[in-house]
């Protein structure tokens, strides 16, 4: 642990996968230091939501490594490729928090009672501190008053944002962000997105698919793009958009997605 | 007339009480099967869904008057000797497991995809995942084809009397052979029949609005 720091929290390593003979990862690699903000672009089917879910498994890879604080994913180790057991791979995943898309609130459980159950039944808390936490993370996404709300009865930017609040309540080492204001009408875009902003700045390590391209901007750390399942550029914000000219793919994508939002 | 069938209550009574055991005996046996073959189905490793795909299409595709015949008469022949009224508890339960296992599918299969995925990502095992996520939604949607499941147990539970059994059904046919008096009897038994099969209606609507919570 003595260069924890410099170390890459996250490592993605090689990581291929193929969906029959659709090849959807070739051979990415990708770090995350603690305390970065990654964001993942490219066009939709480059494998930018595939490689999301393999950082926790919810998707297995064909070859490479993905290692979380040098432990690794999914697998006993990367050589015999021997999966874990169901209760290990459990508790990998509480250490990695995840958003989605479409929310995926529980419809049978309050706002609170969402943020609860991992807590209660992982984390082993006691009903009472669950509770306490789950009411610091609903104040601190701007939602402390709809507590007992069910899922159905809250707008889709109160239910992103509490799909949030589960995710960072476990205290994972790395959020991952899968497209989480795509379902999202454009007025509750921003708010969701400021809570995101307020998590970084808290330090919060992410790795996030954002067709957010004002966002990705602002608030990364670092942008990959993601391109025919490849990583086709990393780095620093304004160092990608200056690689535009000489990146015919980036290119193509970035002037595609202006002419799609003016 | 009256007084005869004053005089046969308490056989009838007799009847009825094997009658709601054997109910009872293939609705729990069933119950507990077809949930964990139902699980095996939606869940389980390749061989393990093969196995009960062909279990629930072979049972459902048997006629539960053949089943029962075959249970009794049929398994002596390769050493298994069941008593008539075991025979008929191990066929209606085979077939009623059929049933709960094609519920169970249709329950669970009902719940979107998303909801295991959001259970993983907090770190729930699988059978976290099952009892606190997948069973309290897919419950509802489980309740009401179940609850006529168990309406047709009763019914069907009838069948026994092919046995040699005397449950509530070879009661009443006992007794109209000793007094002949087939169409008061036939009508007793029907409204006993009707009335705990309504009572599980009645019980089953109660239930569904109770697990009723909203979804989007």
């Amino acid at each position: 642990m003595s260069d924890a720091s410099n170390a890459a929290l996250l490592d993605v390593r090689d990581v291929s996968k193929a969906f029959g003979t659709v090849e959807v990862l070739r051979a990415v690699s990708l770090e995350v230091k603690r305390g970065e903000v990654v964001t993942i672009i490219g066009p939709s089917g480059s494998g930018k939501t595939t490689l999301l879910r393999c950082v926790n498994f919810l998707e297995s890879y064909d070859s490479g490594s993905i290692r979380i604080d040098g432990k690794e994913v999914g697998y006993r180790d990367a050589g015999t490729r021997q999966r874990r057991s169901e209760r290990d791979l459990a508790a990998m995943r509480a250490e990695t928090g995840m958003v989605f898309q479409s929310f995926n609130l529980f419809p049978h459980l309050t706002a609170a009672g969402n943020i609860m159950l991992g807590l209660r039944k992982v984390r082993g808390k006691s009903e009472a501190e669950a509770r306490k936490i789950a009411e610091h993370w609903l104040g601190r996404v701007g939602l402390a008053h709809k507590a007992d709300s069910l899922p159905a009865e809250l707008s889709g930017g109160q239910q992103q944002r509490v799909g949030i609040a589960r995710a960072v309540a476990m205290e994972p080492k790395i959020l991952l962000l899968d497209e989480i204001t795509s379902a999202l009408d454009p007025e509750l875009v921003g708010e969701v997105l400021a809570v995101v902003r307020s998590l970084a700045e808290d330090g919060m390590t992410m790795l996030m698919v954002t067709h957010e391209m004002a966002f990705a901007r602002d608030a990364s750390s670092r942008i990959v793009f993601m391109a025919d399942g490849g990583v086709s550029a990393v780095g620093p914000p304004a160092e990608i958009l200056a690689t535009e000219a000489s990146n015919e793919r980036l290119r193509s994508f970035l002037a595609r997605f202006r002419a799609s939002h003016f | 007339m009256l007084s005869q069938i004053l005089y046969a209550l308490p056989f009838l009574a007799e009847g009825f009480a094997v009658t709601l055991w054997v109910s009872l005996l293939v609705v729990v046996l069933s119950l507990v099967a077809g949930v964990v073959l139902g699980v095996g189905l939606v869940y389980g490793p390749a061989p393990a869904r093969l196995a009960v795909r062909i279990f629930s299409d072979t049972i459902r595709g048997i006629p539960i008057l053949v089943l029962i015949f075959f249970v009794y008469y049929g398994l002596p022949a390769v050493g298994l000797h069941l008593q008539s009224f075991w025979a008929a508890v191990l066929a209606l339960t085979l077939f009623k497991t059929a049933q709960v296992v094609e519920y169970l599918r249709g329950a669970v299969g009902s719940i979107p995809k998303g909801q295991s995925e959001a259970a993983m990502a907090i770190g729930l095992t699988f059978r976290q995942r099952l009892a606190y996520v997948i069973f309290p939604q897919a419950f509802r949607r489980f309740l009401p084809p179940w609850i006529n499941g168990v309406t047709d147990a009763v019914k069907g539970s009838a069948l026994v009397s092919l046995l040699g059994i005397t449950d509530l059904m070879q009661a009443i046919n006992q007794v109209i052979g000793r007094t002949y008096e087939a169409m008061p009897l036939y009508i007793l038994g029907a409204l006993v029949y009707f009335a705990v099969n309504y009572a599980l209606s009645l019980a089953s609507r109660r239930l569904e609005q109770r697990f009723s919570f909203i979804r989007e």
